[in-house]
């Protein structure tokens, strides 16, 4: 600690060099955190996603609609302790820029199907006795300023009214949220018998279904059993654990994890040539002070303790504030990934400590090399 | 009074480019306790030199050196530092006093390698800038300062440590006649009221006015004063 105020002051010799050396550092590990954070995120949601719901949908494509009729067929397997539905409502909120996440269902069956979101019975009850009532999210709500009583005309595009209308009215009954704040609450909720009846074509359809299973180790042997059920029929399925779902979609974007490490990395490499330059630079002109440090009994090791140490001041203290700017705009960001409620979380944090630790040795080492070499009559003497 | 440095047949060569060119042959010198000695001599006559080995700055290819009864030429460069820290304080021709750090920071430094704690060290840098007249410039950067202020921290900062010797190397060199004639004053007082031992680099034959002995240095070896330098 003592050494403080010398690590400081061999810092701020060249204040526009180092601030700019710094604002590098910063922006790096902005980069960092935002890019690290997205996959820790995307690995929560991954994580958070169960294994013992069955998604069921068509074998063709998701856009390919399942009879209702299955619904009652699914429930027979053995195994399978509830089932639910949805139908995807592709809607927007006055301009289409504002899409809306919307879903038909029987909200009666949603409670026993996902018992990580939290809705009361008055709300479950509200939605039974109003046909054109809607059950919103937290997030949602909070979003676009929304609350109970509030009706919310929604077009959509690509569902019709029978009277012709593409815009569907619905009155706001309830708004639910995520049990521990980190389940995403950013959908509209309507009932699923308003939906069809009103609908001009696909009626006695579904999106897709979930089952939950009472043995999540027999997710893949249930599933088979369910796909059996409808083999070679017209309306083939392709059942998955949601986990594996949501893992399987985000492999055909990519490795992830790759691109991630692969641009970090080359982020940090760069870095290094930057700050071990700097620190290059800022040894060079400072022999002559370092020399007298020598004069006066500090040992080379101490000398070179003292460039690792205003190395590690300047990438750790860089670091902490690009880390620091990452975890204000993670929740931004988790949002815009449709995880919102998520944070930067502190693994993400502490790796990013440690890379920044790594780098400012690897740059300090050359320059500090040179000052444990350094004679000190040469050096006063301006050699 | 004993002999606080002690040179035996010293001797010393560098390497500039291809040459090796030999600095000192065989030198011998003596420097009692509590003496102010001043070493004269023509420009690369090897006073700078021999000054560098008293302070323990750089070793001898041959002979022994002892200080305050120790063996410098024997001591590792890791040991020779440790030892300097004990007992030496130097003085520059350039003062060179870091720009980063204030006065009393610059005084500082010999005392964060000792064991003190952070209200002692402020003490005896307190006390060494009041020793040198500085004590209101504490807080002012060396640019702040004038040469001969600069060279009065540079002092401060050779003493704080109660070093046994003070090695000063054209200490006046860079500053006017005036203020030099304060800087020497100061050395003076060191010597005589502190009981410092001195050694201190001049061509200044003024300068060497100052000190109790005055020594000539020419071509590696101790020589007799030149005419009209007085002995």
């Amino acid at each position: 600690m003592k050494y403080l105020p010398l690590i400081w002051a061999g810092l701020w010799r060249k204040r526009v060099r180092t601030i700019l050396t710094l604002m590098s550092v910063v922006v790096a590990f902005v980069l960092f955190g935002v890019m690290h954070g997205v996959t820790a995120g995307i690995d929560q949601i991954v994580n958070q996603m169960s294994d013992s719901r069955l998604r069921i949908q068509s074998r063709v494509n998701i856009t390919e609609p399942l009879p209702y009729a299955q619904l009652a067929r699914i429930e027979s397997v053995p195994g399978v302790m509830s089932v639910g539905f949805y139908n995807f409502v592709g809607a927007y909120y006055r301009e289409p820029r504002n899409g809306i996440s919307a879903g038909a269902m029987d909200i009666s069956r949603l409670k026993a199907m996902f018992p990580e979101v939290a809705i009361s019975q008055e709300a479950i009850d509200a939605m039974a006795q109003t046909r054109n009532g809607a059950l919103i999210g937290q997030d949602l709500a909070k979003e676009r300023g929304w609350k109970v009583g509030d009706r919310i005309p929604l077009r959509s595009t690509i569902w019709m009214r029978k009277d012709g209308a593409q815009d569907w009215t619905f009155e706001i009954v309830g708004i639910y949220s995520g049990f521990d704040g980190k389940v995403p609450s950013n959908e509209f909720w309507i009932n699923y018998q308003y939906f069809d009846e009103e609908r001009t074509f696909g009626n006695g359809t579904v999106t897709l279904y979930f089952a939950r299973i009472n043995e999540p180790a027999r997710s893949a042997q249930i599933a088979e059993q369910i796909d059996g059920l409808f083999a070679n029929s017209p309306n083939e399925t392709q059942t998955q654990n949601e986990r594996d779902w949501l893992r399987g979609r985000i492999a055909q974007i990519g490795n992830m994890a790759f691109f991630v490490n692969a641009i970090i990395g080359a982020v940090m490499f760069t870095l290094l040539f930057l700050t071990g330059n700097t620190m290059m630079q800022s040894v060079r002109e400072r022999i002559p002070e370092l020399a007298v440090l020598k004069t006066y009994g500090f040992s080379s090791a101490a000398v070179v303790s003292l460039v690792l140490g205003e190395a590690l001041v300047l990438c750790g203290a860089a670091a902490a504030i690009g880390l620091g700017i990452a975890q204000a705009a993670s929740p931004s960001i988790f949002r815009a990934i449709g995880a919102g409620g998520l944070s930067l979380p502190w693994g993400v944090i502490g790796s990013g400590l440690g890379v920044a630790a790594i780098v400012a040795i690897i740059s300090a080492l050359p320059p500090a090399w040179r000052t444990q070499r350094i004679s000190i009559v040469d050096a006063l003497a301006g050699r | 009074m004993t002999a606080l440095v002690s040179i035996k047949q010293v001797y010393k060569s560098y390497v500039r480019g291809k040459q090796r060119v030999e600095v000192l042959h065989g030198l011998d010198l003596e420097v009692e306790k509590g003496e102010f000695l001043a070493l004269m001599g023509p420009s690369g006559s090897g006073k700078s030199t021999l000054l560098n080995l008293i302070g323990g700055l750089d070793r001898p290819d041959r002979g022994e050196i002892t200080v305050a009864g120790q063996r410098i030429d024997q001591l590792s460069s890791g040991q020779l530092a440790k030892w300097r820290a004990r007992h030496v304080g130097f003085v520059f021709q350039f003062y060179n006093l870091l720009p980063v750090l204030t006065a009393e920071r610059n005084v500082e430094v010999p005392l964060l390698l000792t064991k003190l704690s952070s209200r002692e060290r402020k003490r005896n840098v307190q006390a060494a800038l009041e020793l040198v007249g500085l004590a209101d410039r504490a807080k002012h950067k060396p640019s702040e300062l004038s040469g001969g202020q600069q060279q009065r921290v540079a002092i401060a900062r050779a003493l704080v440590a109660d070093p046994t010797l003070l090695v000063c190397d054209e200490p006046t060199g860079d500053l006017d006649r005036e203020t030099s004639e304060s800087v020497l004053q100061l050395l003076e007082l060191l010597n005589r009221d502190q009981g410092k031992t001195v050694v201190m680099v001049t061509h200044d034959p003024r300068a060497a006015g100052h000190a109790s002995r005055r020594l000539y240095v020419d071509k590696g070896s101790l020589a007799d004063a030149p005419l009209g330098v007085a002995a």
